[in-house]
């Protein structure tokens, strides 16, 4: 029997019905587990990023514990592996990366992109971050050093961004909009380029 | 033992790889490189064993910085790596 030749609809349908038959995962906890894994995406992460940027308190709550803080906003952290927030700050910017494989902090970021888990991004970013980055149109300032955060065991990391100048007094929502998913991996920084909606 | 923040610490040059299957999850690029330890982030199972389906003793795991230019002989000085690495994979340095 050739697995990849069989229809896959049937292969999925008698793998539940054996999950469920030896009492290893019902189908309400298959359906609960979908549910939970389509919740991760940028999106929350950003919503992360605009209230660490409003609140001082959930700011430095995250940084001590992002799981905890992530779970206070509703995200279902349960059987995810631990988050780390990494801090950028006008003298350190932080890059992620797994070199290893492409562990990626799928709760609050959701899939990773295509060139996550490409073999080039991982062999660059430890090698050559700044010209990595370059080719996102990131060029650091003067005076910031650059911190390669290579993502090997139980931690799962996501950066957060300086938030940009000219933002003062926006909305968490509007804070939210500028930020994407290469800003929350470190190849790319928030930028303020249109006023909020 | 275990390892205070700026603790100083080698990883060990150590190539299990060359003795048979196994399942690493310290990069190549660092073994027998010298860091500075950041901080201990709590204790996990070991991998190595996790993969293979072995009673997994838990073991402390660190962040660990390393000069980046230094690793690589390449790069803007003051860069830095930051790798998560089990204690039973560094030494005192």
């Amino acid at each position: 029997m050739n697995l990849l030749a069989l229809d896959d609809d049937r292969l999925l349908g008698a793998l539940r019905l054996l999950l469920a038959e030896k009492n290893l995962a019902s189908p309400a906890e298959v359906a609960e587990r979908l549910a939970i894994t389509e919740q991760g995406s940028p999106a929350q992460g950003a919503r992360m990023v605009a209230k660490a940027w409003t609140d001082p308190a959930f700011r430095a709550a995250m940084l001590e514990d992002g799981t905890r803080a992530a779970e206070s906003q509703g995200i279902v952290m349960r059987g995810a592996p631990p988050l780390g927030v990494l801090e950028n700050t006008p003298a350190l910017h932080h890059l992620v990366v797994c070199t290893l494989c492409s562990c990626y902090p799928r709760a609050v970021l959701g899939y990773p992109p295509f060139w996550y888990k490409s073999a080039g991004y991982r062999a660059r970013a430890v090698r050559d971050p700044r010209g990595l980055i370059a080719e996102w149109g990131t060029v650091l300032p003067e005076g910031v050093k650059i911190r390669v955060v290579d993502s090997t065991a139980d931690y799962r990391w996501m950066v957060l961004p300086l938030r940009p100048a000219g933002t003062e007094g926006w909305s968490e929502d509007a804070l939210a909009a500028l930020v994407h998913e290469g800003d929350m991996v470190g190849v790319t920084v928030p930028r303020a380029a249109a006023p909020a909606a | 033992m275990g390892f205070a923040p700026g603790a100083a610490v080698r990883v060990k040059n150590d190539w299990p790889e060359t003795r048979g299957p196994c399942h690493i999850r310290t990069p190549h690029y660092l073994r027998g490189r010298a860091g500075t330890v950041q901080r201990a982030l709590g204790a996990f199972p070991n991998p190595e064993d996790l993969a293979f389906a072995r009673p997994a003793p838990l073991r402390a795991l660190y962040h660990v910085r390393f000069d980046q230019p230094a690793v690589w002989q390449q790069g803007k000085p003051g860069d830095e790596l930051m790798v998560e690495i089990f204690e039973h994979w560094l030494e005192p340095a």
